[in-house]
């Protein structure tokens, strides 16, 4: 076990992934000698060079398009996109293409790709390096979505995502990049996906969050703690397969189900959720849904402590179904 | 910001300048080397206020100035700029306020875009000085709609699109070209060359001998230019901007300027750069490089570049006072401007 933050595991993820495996590459903008503009591949330029970790021309196209040719002749490409917002350029070859290959060859060329990509807000970046987009992936067949909270799933699903045949979203919550530090277990320990963390358990409310919502709904449920609600907070980490026996017992046992997270909240993941739970627990709720998101608004730069969920609108909002009669 | 022995001198006699510059020519250099002064203190005050936290963010276009300056003043109030990352100077040569521009920077109640943006990404409606994402290349297409739309209408006027060497890469940069050869559209395409994508430098954006040959790709010109020589870049700008006015379609300006900043208040160069780098940029000032031509030809006293600086320090305080003492953007403002049927269902929180 070492102490790593979030970031570091990452970086420490990628370089035991391409020593375990010389197909295992990395590309992207400034990934190379620079080491990202996150640190997370820092040292891997040094230590495997050029040919393995590639500095690309500025284009997500490029990078993505690449890739997938790298995959259909049995590499295992490592992507890097500098900000989830800058992906969309890549959203043809992600959603036309990488997600599709499989399926539309009959098997004969699945695309061996992992995206890493920094999302999320909080660190002061306005329009476009803080946006949580998430449900435009989770909603294209054929891609898998993955969030660490901890740096001990950081590495361990990445290393899942960089051992599946499928392509994968791997989303780092970059607010808490460096916030978040843990033990994170040495070697190849993978996490799978499809699985579920209940960070902490309870029997009044069921929170759910993922990613860098993860640490305030943890601080909502302290302070619910305080006033007698005992709230049960589950840490997704896989969008996409989503762990729907963790969310269903979760319910069975409180009744109530908050969910949690920084996108619009509009066709977002929460209502996923929501409705997964109208489907699969109906009688076992006791209160109507509630969902803490973002506003249905561009993401603001000036605004932004008011567009992001916090530990206060989120304990606020499971008070009032823990307490709905 | 004194003339070091190293500065690479501009290569003109007055008799030159002139040529390129036209008749006011000694007017339009003064102008300049007040605008790039004020350039200059600009971004060297707002990355102090950046390192002590006083703004959130900032790009700097320090190595830029006489692109920027020279855009400007190039341009007729009927052109049109479609902005990169670093072309907010023009916009306050073009007449934007500094004040206006620096409550955007503060992202306070009183800028125009209600701090939505992150800081130099101004709007400047009222000048032809478009509104930018921070997504690279996506800007370039917007400058050949706006060239159909001035040619559709029979109004005068030049869409000028900027952007970086990096931004080349960008898919959005081909299509771009494409269309406004295709169309043969008044578009002036304006590539901002500070040799640097973050810590890609231009040599490994493409392979291509410069950025200026792209152009002929797409079936017209292009030219590059030495942008840290004000003479030069106003000159070319002013017979490409003559050539478009008078029907004979788009062209491809490459500046090639030296960044001498950082990337932004986010990046740490040292990791990158060859140590050679700070030198050759400084001899490449474009402040300086005027500034020395001014002096050695007479026309910039030392009481008159003094007034220049203590000028544009006082302008950039007091815009900076008077935005540090605006409150920030009122709470309501975050679902105006946008269709969103939902927003007010969604107030984060509550159920
Ligand atoms: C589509 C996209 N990809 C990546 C980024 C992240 N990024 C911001 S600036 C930059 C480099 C831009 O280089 P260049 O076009 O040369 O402009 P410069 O910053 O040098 O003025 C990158 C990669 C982005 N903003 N947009
Ligand atoms: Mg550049």
């Amino acid at each position: 076990m070492t102490e790593l933050t979030l970031v570091q595991a990452v970086n420490r993820g990628l370089q035991e992934a391409m020593r375990a495996d010389s197909d295992v590459l990395v590309l992207g903008e400034d990934v190379g000698v620079n080491g990202g503009v996150f640190r997370a591949t820092e040292g891997l330029f040094k230590e495997f060079g050029a040919e393995r970790v590639i500095d690309t021309p500025l284009s997500e196209t490029g990078i993505v398009g690449t890739a997938i040719g790298m995959a259909l002749y049995g590499l295992k490409p490592i992507a890097e996109i500098q900000f989830l917002d800058f992906i969309y350029p890549a959203f043809d070859q992600i959603v036309s293409e990488l997600a599709k290959f499989r399926y539309r060859s009959g098997g004969q060329y699945p695309c061996h790709v992992v995206i890493r990509t920094p999302y999320g807000g909080g660190i002061r970046g306005g329009l476009y390096h803080s946006q949580s987009t998430e449900a435009y992936f989770c909603h294209t067949p054929g891609l898998k979505v993955v969030v660490p909270s901890t740096p001990a799933d950081a590495k361990g699903l990445l290393l899942t995502a960089v051992h599946d045949e499928d392509p994968v979203l791997f989303l780092e919550p970059k607010r808490i990049y460096r916030s978040v530090t843990g033990e994170v277990p040495e070697g190849d320990v993978r996490v799978p996906f499809g699985v579920a963390r209940t960070v902490r358990e309870g029997t009044d409310v069921s929170l759910y969050a993922y990613g860098a919502m993860v640490p305030p709904t943890v601080e909502a449920a302290e302070t619910l703690a305080a006033d007698g609600i005992s709230a049960e907070v589950i840490d997704l980490r896989s969008l996409v397969p989503l762990d729907e026996a963790a969310v269903i017992a979760s319910v069975e046992k409180t009744g109530r189900a908050v969910v949690v997270h920084e996108a619009a909240r509009f066709c977002g993941y929460g209502g996923e959720i929501a409705a997964l739970l109208a489907e699969k627990a109906f009688y076992s709720l006791k209160a109507p849904i509630a969902r803490v998101t973002g506003y249905d608004t561009p993401f603001p730069y000036a605004l932004e402590n008011l567009y992001l969920p916090n530990a206060q609108t989120i304990a606020h909002a499971a008070r009032a179904t823990a307490r709905a009669t | 910001m004194s003339p070091g022995p190293s500065v690479v001198p501009l290569p003109y006699s007055p008799d030159q300048v002139e040529q390129h510059l036209g008749a006011d020519w000694s007017s339009v250099m003064l102008s300049a080397y007040r605008w790039m002064v004020l350039g200059r203190t600009l971004d060297a005050r707002m990355q102090a206020l950046q390192r002590q936290g006083r703004v959130g963010f900032y790009g700097a276009a320090t190595g830029h100035e006489a692109v920027n300056v020279a855009a400007g003043l190039a341009t007729r109030p009927e052109d049109w700029i479609v902005p990169g990352l670093r072309e907010q100077l023009s916009a306050l040569v073009r007449g934007h306020s500094l004040e206006t521009y620096t409550h955007h920077l503060f992202a306070d109640d009183r800028d125009p875009a209600r701090g939505r943006n992150m800081p130099c990404h101004p709007t400047a409606r009222e000048v032809h000085y478009v509104s930018m994402s921070s997504v690279i290349g996506t800007q370039i297409p917007h400058a050949v709609g706006l060239a159909f739309a001035l040619r559709s209408r029979s109004d005068a006027g030049v869409a000028l699109a900027f952007f970086g060497d990096g931004a080349t890469s960008a898919n959005d940069f081909h299509a771009a070209l494409n269309f406004a050869g295709d169309l043969r559209l008044p578009v002036l395409f304006c590539c901002a060359n500070n040799q640097w994508a973050i810590s890609v430098p231009v040599s490994r954006q493409t392979a291509a001998p410069s950025l200026a040959s792209k152009a002929t790709a797409y079936g017209f010109a292009g030219t590059r230019v030495d942008g840290t020589d004000f003479v030069a870049v106003y000159g070319h700008l002013r017979s490409a901007l003559a050539e478009i006015r008078a029907g004979h379609g788009p062209f491809l300006l490459e500046f090639v300027v030296y960044r001498m900043t950082p990337h932004s208040s986010s990046d740490d160069p040292k990791r990158y750069q060859p140590p050679t780098w700070n030198d050759e940029a400084a001899a490449h000032d474009p402040v300086t490089r005027l500034e020395s031509w001014l002096v050695t030809n007479h026309l910039l006293p030392a009481d008159e570049r003094a007034r220049v600086f203590t000028e544009a320090e006082a302008s950039v305080r007091a815009a900076i006072e008077a935005a540090e003492g605006t409150p920030p953007p009122n709470p309501g403002s975050l679902t105006e401007d946008v269709y969103s049927p939902h927003v007010s269902a969604a107030s984060s929180g509550v159920p």
